[in-house]
């Protein structure tokens, strides 16, 4: 099935998302990938607030490359989301509600998509061509000296993905893999 | 014997790396463009021409092909009648990885120490590999690699009586637990022999060779050929979303081993598996 979708992505729209399903996604999501992670995750340590809003919030995994002058940004495809496993449950508690990368998510992290009623997208991986057109403008909101790996807050318009996990816990890497697997 | 200049080299690797990161091979290009008419899974058929649409956009509107821009990894070969009299090639090389990485606006990831994880900001060090041969000319091949990929890489250090059997079944395991993670439709390097550390080099260097120049030694030629065939039935498929088209290639290197030993690693690359070779 196809959506087309509006960002903030809330439980209400994360429910109506299944497994398989093409999304296209319009309005602003959060940047961020492992180091941005790190230092969010030490701000809470430390009893601070974290530098974006994270209700209902939408984070990519991703680090462009530089923009070409005129342009909003480099190419722009999802990074592998594993190696944010460790910080996903606890931004997710605090209200985070979707994720964009690509690649397989540990078990706690699908328990928590499910008991936040959240929703895990892959972006086509490799396509930072073709995924930046759909990037409309790219703000660095902190961690500038990051570099790649600042938060940015971009406004995307029919951003193309597809739901791995829905917030039922249905994962379309075991699923999918099933049906064209031809067993020797 | 034959000067060559360090400026020429920088020029000459700045162009190699922003030519590489915005356009394939032409093998791998056709290779990967032709991969959706066999494909079988409708989205994988999508997911396929996104990409086919993703190189023509890379090339049209000079964005890189992934924004993983990768190390930039480096296979040199140095005629013996080479001479370099103005300065050091490895520098040489850095700064052509310096100016490229800089010019092309291609992303620096490169941090420099694994631990401590600062930024150097321009991609450098390269990681270089020297080998001295016959002649005149100075072959340089760069491969810039990404990490979503390089992750999934494995080495196994099998016995010699696990033999083939054990050869094909490391390679499955490599390319079953990468799954989504390396960006499929793969291609997979394989290194069979030598020792730990020359296995390793030898995955990498399959990854650099083109299609059309397959192994003259049957068994090996054979083992290609029946692994992209296993791969292809595991039904990974584009993206790890179910498919037909996990790999599209699986190259492997071999050399002399120990009788005590079967070394085999194998080196995973995405769909943009870069690699680009200049001769001066």
């Amino acid at each position: 099935m196809e959506h087309k979708i509006q960002t903030p992505i809330t439980s209400e729209i994360a429910t109506t998302l299944h497994s398989g399903d093409y999304v296209y996604i319009t309005g602003e999501i959060y940047v961020a990938r492992d180091a941005a992670h790190k230092r969010m995750k030490e701000a809470l340590d430390k009893g601070e607030g974290l530098p974006i809003p994270i209700e209902n919030s939408t984070i990519y995994y991703m680090g462009p490359s530089p923009a070409r002058e005129g342009r909003p940004i480099g190419s722009a495809g999802p990074t592998t989301a594993s190696r944010m496993d460790k910080y996903a449950p606890q931004l997710l508690d605090l209200g985070m509600k979707a994720m964009i990368g690509k690649g397989k998510r540990n078990p706690e992290v699908v328990d928590a998509i499910v008991r936040n009623k959240a929703v895990y997208f892959a972006a086509v991986g490799g396509a930072g061509a073709l995924l930046s057109k759909c990037i409309k403008s790219s703000e660095v909101i902190c961690y500038d000296d990051l570099g790649a790996e600042a938060i940015r807050k971009l406004y995307v318009e029919d951003f193309p993905v597809i739901v791995v996990i829905d917030s039922d816990g249905n994962n379309l890497y075991e699923t999918a893999i099933k049906e064209f697997q031809i067993l020797n | 014997m034959k000067n060559i200049k360090t400026a020429d080299i920088v020029n000459i690797v700045s162009e190699m790396c922003i030519q590489a990161n915005h356009y394939l091979s032409d093998d791998m290009n056709s290779r990967l463009k032709n991969s959706v008419n066999t494909e079988k899974s409708e989205l994988g058929k999508k997911i396929l021409n996104q990409l086919k649409e993703n190189l023509d956009i890379a090339d049209k509107e000079q964005i890189p092909i992934c924004q993983d821009t990768g190390m930039a990894v480096f296979f040199v070969e140095i005629g013996q009648e080479v001479h370099i009299d103005d300065g050091l090639l490895t520098d040489a090389i850095n700064e052509g990885v310096r100016k490229g990485y800089t010019e092309g606006y291609l992303r620096k990831s490169v941090v420099s120490d694994p631990i401590e994880r600062i930024n150097t900001k321009d991609n450098t060090p390269a990681v270089i590999h020297y080998d001295y041969v016959a002649g005149d000319k100075l072959k340089i091949t760069l491969a810039p690699k990404g990490f979503g990929s390089e992750n999934m890489s494995r080495i196994f250090m099998l016995k010699p009586a696990d033999g083939i059997e054990g050869v094909k079944e490391a390679i499955l395991t490599a390319v079953k637990d990468a799954g989504p993670n390396a960006c499929p439709p793969m291609v997979v390097g394989v290194g069979i022999g030598g020792t730990f550390e020359k296995s390793a080099l030898m995955a990498k260097q399959a990854l650099t060779r083109s299609f059309d120049d397959r192994p003259s030694t049957p068994w090996v030629k054979d083992l290609e050929d029946e692994m992209l065939e296993k791969i292809n039935n595991l039904g990974i498929g584009p993206g790890g979303l179910g498919g037909t088209t996990t790999a599209l290639a699986v190259n492997i290197n071999t050399y002399a081993t120990h009788i005590a030993g079967l070394p085999v690693a194998i080196n995973i690359c995405c769909h943009v598996n870069r690699h680009i070779t200049r001769e001066i």
